[in-house]
């Protein structure tokens, strides 16, 4: 238990101690190195990187070095990633072989380590995180921790100004102050519908009951999306202090994170920051002293994409069946156990500490006339810069895909992003300077989502990727409402029969009539956006689907059962390899002819092309 | 009271309406039919099907009109060309995912989702692909399951969970792989299903229905060495003429008599004479503890559903329940004993058939308590949609039938039996009973209509012999779990508890016929079935078990006296702890 006093001197020194974290010229004889110890660099070895630093340190007796683990700087493409401060030297790829290295180049002899220093996508190496123009159009708010404090140590939160928000709420503002503030700062919803934030605050708040709770949505489930994930690995007490200012703004005691169980490190950070917030009793009775108390729990998804839908998720916690619940009535009203329940997504909460700190109007300033602040993507596909970026709202998509993400590898041409995951829709390369925010988004046939971007180049498919999106809700769908339930799963069916050749002109008409019917009928946010991937690929690649319909083809040969594989007779030498290694014996010819493939037989294994000692199959 | 009404349009009508009505209740006021299909009134409120979708002017998407309330000034559109076109889509898709056999299936003429496809004129399927595809389970001597008929609609779940709170059944997995199954995809034989038959009830398509044994009664009825012996249950008689158009709540005992005459049962006897010998034991059993103060309150054991119920989940209560037999099974024994004797007809010839609004009894049928001898007392049990089915097949004009007189001398029974179909009845009846045993004397009080009613629980303190008794009633499994919750706490001070298994008692059993959603949204079933029993009492000249001639002649001439070593042998039985879960 800390008095008020006690944070606040906490804050003043851990402050000092931290600056070198974010200032190049601070005033420090001491240095740190920074591990990413995101999902991506977890996985690829960060924590033997930052074991192995801690051991040399300790065997050549260096002093005024700290290793610290840090939440996700957001270029996972070339992690594992080091960052050493204050000089804020960038190391990539980083493996814990070269941890011996770094030590002596760079703390002890004071060199840069040239061969790891990380490369922009010209090949020119950059000695500090700023020099990337992965970093230079972004605006970090949600992510203003990630990568700068170790997401274990409530003490590094609170040097940056954490539960300084909620000091600031409990002492100086009303609820209607709060209500006011979040309204005004145009903050919307950031799990994908874009509902205004201060607006669902104050819905809550004006609903009259003497329990009410909090929720926080951390069920992030949109295939390549990881925004939400980095946040609570990285930065987990600025969700617990938003959470809080939300209880105490709605009349709430209670909250409830329902985050997924496939998220290991983000609920061991969750479990820490709110075991450490108790501790210093941020967290539990009359906090700070006021008559306010506040507890969160973790609740454990199990991994279905359904429960992201609130009230869905609503039912999962009260330990049913995750099946979303017909609205209205709206959580507002009667949501957890029939209660008022204020339901926020993780990154929402992310952005409330600093509105609250910075004042609407900052937050206001940023962004477009409907859309305000930033907004967090998880940049995917064929993009050179995969990673994590913030940007303000309006940036363009060609901006993203281009400037920040270093466009698209391989000399490959941008064909089309998907944004909103398997509920959104894919925008094609004559709307890639449409400035991204809800309305232009949805106006365009997509929607913002949750922020999974994935980039596809000319490679891909737009029928296959349609079906992708569709096997993705066809499993997901919770079956609770036959249009989606049965709905989804003929769609799929019609797309099936498309890519496999065998698609009738009818068969369009029959998908624009299902999509449109599923999307109006569905009870829940699942159904009525599972088509939107087909309707924008349909209205984007329509010459894609006729092609395939009509010329049974596909050209980028991602359909498997269209492709034709074929012998190049210039090329072939007859030796036969190929037929010898045929499975179903599909290759015609004899002795040193030229060989011939049986398409009605060929099964498109690919033996042949592969046993082809001179290249002729294709 | 103004202030409770509001003003609505729908489809350019001006309606006024409760507050609290829904958009489907207010439409059907003003004569605007919504389709349904997943709605059962207060069982299964969740707006999953998608067919009563409306428009309502300045919400975006439809609305769910089963559950959602009419507000002031609404503006409602149920018939626009998008409605119709999405609820049109819907059910061409339930449909394309169902297993068509209408023409041989048990609910052919009786489905709502046949009627759906009727009124839509659905000809052709459009969105045909692939169909689920799931193995029968016809293990238990009561239901079988059909989930490839399965809509999904959740009516029998909602019945199980949350009408019975047993949850022997839930959806499972996925998407397109979603189905409605038990624990671990086991046989409703092997979980803790009580076989109520409430998820019979509640199924709007062929998807539940009980296990049909007509087969063998047709059998048996052709095969001259046998003696087939027909018993009836009181609440079939107030329902079976549902089956055939006429009223709810008609009173067919008489051409239902005539029928199974026509059908060529040898014996047409009343189970009512059954639940009087059922009353003679249990008074007496009550009353031989209530003086002892052992195992109080004695708990009634004449529903199966909920007996299986409490050996399952409350084995420690046992000692509780009555041991006296259900009704039928009594009388199976009595047949196969006294009358056989009597008839000098061999045991082994007889072949006893009740007709039951239950299908619980064809599990409790042929538990291994239930013989004699060697003998099983009742050989089959068919419920009343069974029975209605045999009269249909024998080119029986049922509306047309003279009425006739069931056969003696066990066809005679009393009012208080007739009554026993009804939640609290037995109750009733058997206070009737113990009243006069215990003061000696003919008492004019005869009703007590504390435990009348539909109530799911009906406590009361009468006073016999100047004592207080406290009674309850209770019906429906879940409100018996809260009684024996009672019990079991020690806060309960009862002295005699009547429990079945099925909402409203016998006459809402699950082998009775099946009632849509939109009757009995309507209308109350039970009600007006439970009503035709009272009626049945009031007209009966003996309205006191222990007053029946034909008891009084069986006990002087076989039985001697309730709770006697023959009564004991052949009357009661007895309980056993049962597991949930046999997987």
């Amino acid at each position: 238990m800390k008095s008020l006093e006690e944070i606040h001197k906490i804050r003043e020194e851990k402050k000092k101690e931290l600056d070198l974290r974010i200032n190049t010229s601070a005033d420090t004889r001491e240095k740190h190195i920074l591990v990413c110890h995101g999902t991506g660099c977890t996985s690829s070895k960060s924590p033997q990187i930052l074991e192995n630093f801690n051991r040399i340190i300790k065997e050549k007796n260096i002093e005024n070095v700290r290793v610290i683990k840090t939440g996700c700087f957001g270029l996972c493409a070339k992690g594992p990633i080091v960052i050493i401060r204050p000089e804020d030297t960038f190391y990539a790829g980083v493996t814990p072989e070269d941890c011996e290295e770094i030590i002596q180049t760079h703390i002890v002899e004071g060199n840069k380590v040239e061969r790891l220093l990380a490369k922009d996508i010209d090949g020119t190496k950059v000695n500090s995180l700023d020099e990337l123009n992965f970093y230079k159009k972004q605006k970090r708010i949600a992510l203003k921790n990630c990568g700068v404090i170790n997401p274990e140590e409530i003490d590094e939160y609170i040097a940056f100004d954490g539960y300084k928000a909620l000091e600031k709420v409990l002492k100086e503002m009303s609820q209607d102050d709060v209500v006011k503030t979040i309204s005004d700062s145009g903050l919307r919803g950031r799990g994908g519908a874009g509902f205004p934030t201060g607006k669902k605050w104050e819905l809550t708040k004006a609903v009259e009951g003497s329990q009410k709770y909090v929720v926080c949505n951390a069920d992030e489930g949109d295939p390549g999306a990881f925004m939400d994930r980095s946040i609570l690995e990285g930065d987990p007490h600025a969700v617990l202090e938003a959470m809080e200012i939300a209880g105490y703004t709605i009349g709430a005691n209670k909250g409830f994170i329902y985050v997924r169980a496939e998220y290991p490190i983000a609920v061991k950070r969750l479990k820490i920051a709110i075991e450490q917030a108790r501790d210093y009793g941020i967290l539990g009775e009359n906090i700070f002293g006021t008559d306010f108390s506040f507890d969160i729990e973790i609740r454990l998804g199990a991994g279905a994409f359904v429960c992201g839908e609130e009230t869905a998720l609503l039912e999962s916690i009260e330990g049913k069946r995750g099946q979303p619940r017909v609205k209205p009535p709206y959580p507002a009203n009667a949501g957890l156990w029939g209660k008022p329940t204020l339901i926020n997504n993780v990154e929402t909460y992310a952005n409330i500490a600093q509105i609250i700190l910075k004042g609407a109007e900052w937050y206001s300033s940023i962004g477009t006339e409907t859309s305000k602040g930033t907004k967090v993507f998880a940049l995917g596909g064929n993009v050179n810069n995969i990673g994590l970026v913030e940007v303000p709202m309006g940036t363009t998509l060609r901006e993203i895909v281009f400037d920040i993400g270093g466009g698209i590898p391989n000399g490959r041409e941008f064909k089309a992003a998907q944004t909103g995951g398997p509920s959104g829709g894919c925008i094609p390369k004559e709307n890639l300077d449409v400035p991204i925010d809800y309305e232009s988004l949805k106006q365009i046939g997509s929607m913002m989502g949750s922020g999974g971007l994935i980039v596809m180049d000319d490679t891909k498919c737009m029928v296959s990727l349609a079906k992708f999106y569709l096997q993705f809700t066809v499993s997901e769908s919770c079956g609770k409402c036959n249009p989606c339930r049965i709905g989804t799963k003929r769609m799929l069916e019609i797309l099936e029969k498309i890519t496999e050749g065998k698609g009738e002109e009818k068969d369009l008409e029959k998908l624009d009539k299902l999509a449109k019917n599923i999307i109006r009928a569905s009870v829940c946010g699942l159904g009525q956006t599972a088509p939107n991937p087909v309707l924008s690929t349909m209205k984007y690649f329509m010459d894609e689907y006729k092609e395939h319909v009509l010329d049974k083809k596909c050209k980028t040969n991602e359909c498997k059962k269209l492709a034709k594989i074929t012998i190049n007779p210039e090329l072939c030498k007859g030796c036969g390899l190929c037929q010898r290694n045929c499975p179903v014996g599909a290759i015609k010819g004899e002795e040193r002819d030229v060989r011939e493939i049986d398409q009605s037989i060929c099964i498109k294994c690919g033996t042949c092309i592969a046993k082809c000692p001179f290249h002729a199959i294709t | 009271m103004e202030d409770n009404l509001i003003n609505l349009t729908i489809d350019n009508q001006n309606i006024q309406v409760q507050k609290g009505t829904t958009i489907l209740e207010a439409a059907r006021k003003a004569g605007i039919d919504i389709p349904t299909l997943c709605f059962l009134k207060e069982i299964n409120e969740v707006g999953d099907c998608r067919m009563c979708i409306v428009e309502v002017e300045g919400r975006r998407g439809f609305a769910t009109s089963c559950i959602t309330k009419a507000e002031e000034g609404m503006v409602v559109h149920t018939n626009t060309p998008a409605v119709v076109e999405a609820r049109r889509v819907v059910l061409d898709l339930i449909v394309s995912n169902h297993k068509i056999d209408c023409l041989k299936c048990i609910r052919n003429g009786n489905c709502e989702l046949q009627e759906l496809c009727k009124r839509f004129n659905i000809q052709d399927i459009e969105f045909a692909g692939e169909m689920q595809s799931h193995k029968i389970d016809d293990l238990s001597p009561s239901i079988v399951r059909d989930a490839d008929k399965c809509v999904l609609c959740r009516r029998c779940v909602s019945a199980c969970k949350k009408i019975q709170k047993i949850g022997a059944i839930e959806c499972i997995n996925r998407g397109f792989e979603s189905c409605i199954s038990t624990t671990g995809e086991n046989s409703l034989n092997n979980v803790n299903c009580t076989f109520c038959g409430q998820c019979i009830e509640a199924c709007p398509t062929g998807a539940l229905h009980e296990k049909d044994t007509t087969e063998e009664v047709w059998k048996k009825l052709q095969d001259p060495e046998t003696t087939v012996i027909v018993q009836t249950a009181p609440a079939v008689r107030v329902a079976l003429g549902e089956e055939f158009g006429m009223e709810i709540g008609t009173n067919v005992t008489g051409k239902m008599v005539t029928a199974l005459k026509r059908l060529g049962f040898d014996r047409v006897f009343d189970t009512n004479t059954g639940a009087d010998f059922t009353i003679m034991e249990e008074a007496n059993e009550f009353i031989e503890r209530f003086t002892a103060n052992e195992h109080i309150p004695m708990i009634t054991s004449c529903s199966p559903g909920w007996i299986k119920f409490i050996e399952m989940n409350y084995p420690e209560l046992l000692p509780h329940l009555s041991s006296c037999k259900s009704p039928h099974q009594m009388f199976g024994a009595l047949i196969k004993t006294y009358y056989a004797k009597k008839e000098n007809i061999d045991p082994k010839k007889i072949y006893v058939v009740s007709v039951m609004p239950c299908i619980a009894k064809k599990f409790e049928r042929q538990r291994e308590e239930m013989q004699n001898d060697g003998l099983y007392d009742v050989d089959n049990v068919i419920t009343t949609r069974e029975l209605a089915r045999m009269i249909k097949q024998a080119n029986i004009e049922f509306t047309a039938l003279e009425d006739s007189e069931f056969d003696s001398p066990m066809g005679e029974a009393t009012g208080a039996a007739a009554i026993f179909g009804t939640t609290g009845g037995v109750m009733e009846a058997a206070l009737r009973t113990a009243g006069d045993t215990l003061t000696g004397e003919d008492l004019p009080k005869i009703d007590f209509e504390q435990v009348r009613g539909g109530d799911g629980i009906k406590r009361a303190t009468v006073n016999i012999a100047g004592k207080d008794i406290k009674v309850v009633a209770a019906s429906g499994l879940a409100n018996a779990r809260e009684i024996l919750e009672e019990i079991k706490s020690g806060k309960a001070d009862y002295q005699f508890v009547e429990i079945m298994a099925c909402p409203g008692g016998c006459v809402m059993g699950g082998g009775q016929p099946i009632k849509s959603s939109k009757i009995r949204s309507e209308v109350d079933v039970r009600a007006l079935r439970a009503n035709a029993l009272y009626s049945i009492d009031e007209k009966s000249t003996i309205r006191k078990s222990h007053e029946n001639p034909v008891v009084k002649k069986i006990y002087e001439e076989f039985l001697q006296k309730p709770g006697s070593e023959i009564a004991e042998k052949l009357l009661h039985t007895s309980y056993t702890k049962r597991e949930k879960y046999n997987i």
